[in-house]
């Protein structure tokens, strides 16, 4: 089987720090794997790396086995390929409803036209309703974005990512600043995902990362120390180092 | 106002909010009020006429910057655009039929929407508005030079529309025009009503906000916005052409970036990124500015400059903006 995802050998300088340093990694689908590892590990800077929204010093992407590393984060999107956010990043002006219709309406590529109002269109508000309430946001759906709290924003994030259909998903800390009474929505939602789609999360929190995860990598000074089972993580010589400190200041470049 | 409103799940809408949404409750605002300066003013129809054609202008201005989030000071480039395709087609080569000159206006402005979109979306803010000025400079400088074409400073004169349909001659008090100006209004604003509402017009207002988001949905902004520069440049295009029709000459001061920078003002002054914002911002500022005028020649500008400022540090999102939100208040306070 073709992975979904393959990752090969990236490297990216800031001056002379190596953020991501040969980093290789795929995902087959139904994959869950979770990136963890210290603050500065390199771990946005690598999901910029593969969204495109960095370019690679060297090393390529391949997305279902095509290699995408000269294509634009949107035509990455197109293929397939998407993302969160580690801070919300939503038309504060629009409402809930607007922003999941605006992605269904992308995925099936009406987007760009010039009449009539999704509104109009049953099967589309259809999926935005089914969207929304699985997320919990039908109560908000007609309120500016700018109206509902940060933890629901966060929520919404998500709604737009699933109503894009990805095959890869790249969730950058989804929990960060949702109210622990919530991230058992973001839970469900990750459940409720079709088993055919590869998903890689970033989060910091650990109970969160280990009922979800069923690999975990750990990236630490740009590095992958640790690729292998939740399980075994904790018990890793490498990543207790990391850690505790020791890997901080090991990995700037030659 | 650019905000659909609230949006009832089921996808089919009531005749009452058919009405509102496609903006027709505006368009009978337009023509009601277009007929009462049409009895109030009888005589000075020719200053009406010309804020309608300013007025699409303005609008035009709206589509990329209230809408799409671009800094232009060289949008006049788009209205000079059609001002002189439509006069140059009847001048030189005898297209004197007004709807076909008003199209030819229209082609005109897009192709010139094109050609200044591509050259201003190379750059973001500062840069952008720098990029702006110089296509309006380089624009007034190239119709300035082709004299041959463009009767240079001197001006295009000798466009002599014929009457609309064989019928109605454009009249010495100017009815026909503004009757003809009126109508166009109304039919651009309800084209882009439809388009503002549409995915399209989403789009655009996804882009003015984040543009990097909008990429994450697989979209490319500077396509979209490439595009509303082209229907924006349709739209000064029909509002240059209308110019040409309604005054039979065309000057260099419909290139000029004295005028994109008018405009810009009118459009601030009513409100950014509201189809009524960019309308009444019109009126109010030429309506302003003929009473001024007329009353003060020698501080009429300073009166409109305090005006601006006042505007601008109380009123920041405009009359329209502003009018709305105080409404709003008001509803929200008895209950």
């Amino acid at each position: 089987m073709t992975n979904l995802l393959d990752v090969q050998s990236l490297r990216k300088n800031f001056g002379g720090l190596a953020v991501t340093n040969n980093v290789s990694m795929a995902m087959a689908p139904g994959d869950r794997v979770a990136l963890i590892g210290p603050n500065g590990a390199g771990k946005t800077t690598f999901i910029n790396l593969v969204t495109g929204n960095l370019q690679p010093d060297e090393g390529r992407v391949l997305l279902v086995g095509e290699d995408v590393t000269e294509r634009k984060s949107a035509e990455r999107v197109r293929r397939g390929l998407v993302r969160s956010f580690q801070v919300t990043r939503l038309f504060y002006d629009m409402t809930p409803e607007e922003h999941v219709a605006l992605a269904v309406l992308q995925r099936e590529g009406t987007a760009g036209q010039m009449f009539g109002h999704y509104a109009r269109r049953m099967a589309v508000m259809e999926e935005v309703g089914e969207i929304l309430d699985q997320l919990g946001l039908t109560e908000l759906r007609t309120l500016k974005v700018r109206e509902i709290a940060y933890g629901q924003q966060r929520l919404l994030e998500i709604a737009m990512a699933m109503a894009l259909k990805p095959k890869v998903l790249l969730l950058d800390e989804p929990a960060a600043g949702v109210p622990q009474s919530e991230t058992n929505r973001i839970e469900r939602a990750l459940d409720s995902l079709s088993p055919e789609l590869a998903v890689l999360m970033i989060d910091h929190d650990m109970d969160l990362v280990f009922r979800f995860a069923t690999r975990v990598i750990v990236l630490a000074a740009g590095t992958i120390i640790f690729d292998g089972l939740p399980k075994d993580v904790t018990q890793d010589q490498r990543v207790r180092e990391a850690y505790l400190g020791s890997y901080a200041n090991a990995g700037t470049a030659a | 106002m650019a905000v659909p409103m609230a949006h009832q799940p089921k996808p089919t809408l009531s005749i009452g909010k058919r009405f509102t949404d496609n903006g027709l409750l505006g368009v009978l605002a337009i023509l009601i009020i277009g007929l009462l300066g049409y009895f109030l003013v009888p005589n000075n129809l020719a200053l009406l006429t010309q804020i309608v054609a300013i007025a699409l202008l303005v609008l035009s201005i709206d589509l990329v910057t209230g809408y799409c989030g671009v800094a232009t000071l060289g949008h006049a480039a788009l209205f000079g655009a059609g001002a002189y395709a439509a006069g140059i087609a009847a001048a030189h080569f005898g297209v004197t039929e007004p709807l076909t000159m008003t199209l030819i206006g229209l082609v005109g402005g897009a192709l010139a929407g094109l050609v200044s979109g591509l050259v201003i979306l190379r750059a973001h803010g500062l840069a952008q508005l720098v990029l702006s000025i110089a296509v309006i400079h380089l624009f007034h400088e190239a119709a300035n030079k082709a004299s041959g074409w463009t009767g240079g400073s001197d001006g295009l004169s000798a466009i002599m529309p014929d009457p609309i349909f064989g019928m109605f001659e454009f009249d010495l008090w100017g009815r026909t025009a503004y009757v003809y100006a009126l109508l166009l209004l109304a039919v651009v604003f309800v084209a882009l009503r439809l388009l503002v509402r549409s995915p399209f017009g989403m789009l655009a207002r996804g882009v003015r906000e984040d543009p990097i988001r909008i990429a994450a949905m697989g979209a490319s902004a500077h396509s979209v916005v490439l595009r509303m520069y082209v229907i924006s440049g349709a739209v000064a295009g029909i509002g240059g052409a209308l110019s040409a029709i309604s005054t039979q000459v065309v000057g260099l001061d419909s290139l000029s970036f004295t005028l994109s920078a008018e405009a810009l003002v009118m459009l601030v002054l009513g409100g950014v990124g509201s189809l009524y914002g960019a309308l009444i911002g019109t009126v109010v500022f030429m309506l302003f500015e003929d009473t001024l005028s007329a009353a003060n020649p020698f501080h009429w500008l300073t009166i409109v400059g305090a005006l601006l400022i006042a505007v601008v540090l109380f009123a920041p999102k405009g009359l329209y903006g502003t009018g709305l939100a105080v409404a709003g208040r008001l509803k929200r306070r008895p209950s």
